[in-house]
């Protein structure tokens, strides 16, 4: 892989999706997150959704994975996000990217999950070691 | 008592130890979707000069989370976890997560404050891996969780 990060530099957007309740239940055993609100309709009706919503980790691993598989995960230096709406069964997210920063050996991203109608879920920000190719 | 600001600095022992798996690491990036080679193949990571397969960087959570229940969980934080929010989340690697990593997490109370009737609580998992000795050694990664405990509707 040959990356150069510059600033400006676009990540070539992701779209994931339409999100199923067993994206979410997959990620629930992969990630260890058994909070009923993810999974059992009921209770997160109690808690005032209309059907079970995706946990923030989930965005945040997608996020991340957008990220890395442009960039090499092993130069990922820090990743920092935002949870800003919840994500329900149904939407579909697209993630991008944009460098805002670089120097000493490190390009600063910003980065963004957002639904179809451009409502952002998620913001975050990376620190990417450059020159990304090894 | 609830959480109030008697809790910023303080520090909880270390978790048991946590073995990273090298099918966790697979199960986990494909939950995500992430599709590095070195996340899957052994002889790749192998070429990039690591162990065996890296976790994606927000595979840290599997550790973190195990510090953050022992401030959810405790009865003199008295939080309820049904009004727990998680507001912001960030990690900073020192290098990745190796299948066969050996870590220990030690959770830190960074600050607590109040806004608008919620109680906001910074959380700081420093995860280390385990010395010769089985003692907290190298730091590997440090993970922060912002936690939203909403007031009484």
């Amino acid at each position: 892989m040959t990356t150069t990060l510059q600033v400006g530099t676009a990540l070539e957007p992701r779209t994931i999706g339409p999100i199923t309740q067993t994206d979410i239940v997959r990620f629930a055993g992969a990630g260890g997150d058994f909070n009923p609100l993810h999974h059992d309709p009921e209770f997160a009706a109690r808690a005032g959704f209309t059907a079970p919503i995706a946990m923030g980790q989930m965005q945040a691993g997608i996020l991340a994975a957008a990220l890395t598989d442009r960039v090499g995960v092993e130069h990922l230096r820090a990743l920092e996000v935002r949870f800003v709406a919840p994500v329900e069964i149904g939407d579909v997210l697209t993630v991008t990217g944009t460098v805002t920063e670089v120097g000493d050996g490190v390009a600063t991203l910003a980065l963004a999950m957002t639904k179809a109608d451009a409502a952002t879920v998620v913001t975050g920000t990376a620190s990417v070691g450059v020159p990304v190719t090894p | 008592m609830p959480v109030n600001e008697s809790f910023v600095g303080r520090t909880y022992p270390p978790t048991a130890t946590y073995t990273v798996g090298r099918e966790k690491i697979r199960e986990f990036a494909a939950a995500v979707g992430a599709t590095d080679p070195l996340h899957v193949d052994v002889e790749a990571a192998r070429r990039a000069g690591y162990a065996d397969v890296i976790a994606p960087p927000t595979f840290a959570v599997l550790i973190s989370q195990l510090c953050d229940a022992q401030f959810v969980t405790d009865p003199e934080a008295g939080v309820d976890f049904s009004r727990v929010v998680h507001g912001e989340q960030s990690f900073d690697h020192q290098r990745p997560l190796v299948a066969g990593d050996e870590i220990v997490g030690v959770l830190t109370i960074e600050s607590v404050r109040g806004a608008g009737g919620h109680t906001m609580v910074a959380l700081r998992s420093d995860l280390h891996a385990v010395d010769t000795a089985g003692a907290p050694g190298a730091l590997v990664c440090s993970t922060r969780s912002m936690l939203v405990i909403r007031g009484e509707d």
